[in-house]
């Protein structure tokens, strides 16, 4: 009897997990399916593309990548690249590891591999979820339904990409930006401060890139300096998570 | 060749999403290193939302803005994630068909 309530939890922990990844699938598919139909376009084999996705795992630098390639520019060149546009996972996962400590360290090692930008987003604003008996389970089927997007839309961008129309890809551009806002804007109703602190992150990025900086630095820039302000904002006494 | 690249990629992706296990499982942190790190998802949409969203339509930005504003309007008033997103596609689409180059 006992067996089958905890058999429940755990099955529920893996059907919210999916729910709650579902969005990212959305903003997922149509960028993995534009990666998998530019990287064919440059003569990138299938699977060149789909292991690209597989072993790399970050959007962003697989379009920097495929772009590189086509240029011709040199392998260590595309690798030192990748290595400043992805350095933000770092900093990304130090905060989200910090309130993934009641989950155990079988679980934490593979969760680490999975965490992008959107994957980071959602997890965050999923933070209390970490003390809940199956937590591990939520975050892994959260995680592997963003995984499988990616990988499985990068499979379908080289099957059939030539039959989506360019204006709707072209829009689809939007639809990572507007998850993104979709998640900060409740905690902004909430908490105003925490608007602050994205305007200014915003901010910081935008004046980075004018002063010439790469994207990938002006990001981290912009999480680092943009999150010291919340020191001093947020309450001293709850401060552990 | 290629392949020997992407493993290159990998590698350089894995290790910094992976080390942060290893010093977090080693280290407690300080009141206000536990503060940053709160504020760092915060931090971290605002950079990412902005000025990227600039270049969703690179020859006409305000394209990305105003896919943005029906975002935070949708937000605001609380509907669905997938609504919100559905409602930016929809609108940049419109956008890209009413107003050609």
């Amino acid at each position: 009897m006992e067996g089958e309530v905890h058999n429940m939890t755990r099955k529920q922990s893996v059907k919210e997990g999916v729910m709650t990844g579902l969005p990212i699938m959305f903003g997922y598919l149509p960028i993995a399916i534009t990666y998998g139909v530019l990287a064919n376009q440059i003569g990138m084999s299938m699977g060149e593309i789909v292991f690209m996705s597989v072993a790399v795992y970050a959007g962003a630098s697989q379009f920097m990548a495929v772009n590189m390639i086509a240029l011709g520019t040199g392998a260590l060149e595309i690798i030192l690249a990748t290595f400043v546009l992805n350095f933000r996972h770092f900093i990304l996962n130090l905060s989200i590891l910090n309130t993934w400590r009641p989950l155990n360290l079988k679980w934490k090692i593979p969760l680490s591999l999975g965490v992008t930008d959107e994957t980071f987003a959602v997890a965050s604003m999923n933070k209390e979820r970490a003390k809940e008996a199956h937590a591990g389970m939520f975050y892994t089927a959260l995680l592997l339904v963003a995984y499988v997007s990616w990988v499985v839309g990068s499979f379908i961008g080289v099957l059939l990409g030539e039959v989506i129309p360019p204006a709707l890809s072209q829009s689809m551009g939007i639809a990572l930006y507007a998850m993104f806002i979709a998640l900060l804007i409740p905690s902004v109703k909430k908490e105003r401060r925490v608007g602050l602190i994205a305007i200014v992150a915003m901010f910081i990025h935008f004046i980075c890139i004018q002063l010439g900086m790469s994207t990938g630095w002006a990001i981290i820039m912009g999480t680092i300096f943009g999150a010291g302000l919340g020191i001093v904002l947020f309450p001293r006494e709850e401060a552990s998570v | 060749m290629i392949f020997l690249l992407i493993i290159g990629m990998s590698l350089v992706t894995l290790l910094p999403r992976l080390i942060p296990v290893f010093i977090l499982e080693k280290l407690e942190f300080k009141p206000w290193v536990n503060r940053w790190l709160q504020a760092i998802p915060y931090a971290a949409l605002g950079a990412l939302i902005f000025p990227g969203i600039l270049s969703v339509e690179p020859d006409r930005p305000y394209f990305g803005l105003i896919g943005g504003l029906v975002a935070v309007l949708l937000a605001w008033i609380g509907i669905n994630i997938v609504l919100v997103v559905i409602g930016a596609i929809a609108t940049v689409f419109l956008l890209t068909i009413f107003i050609p180059m």
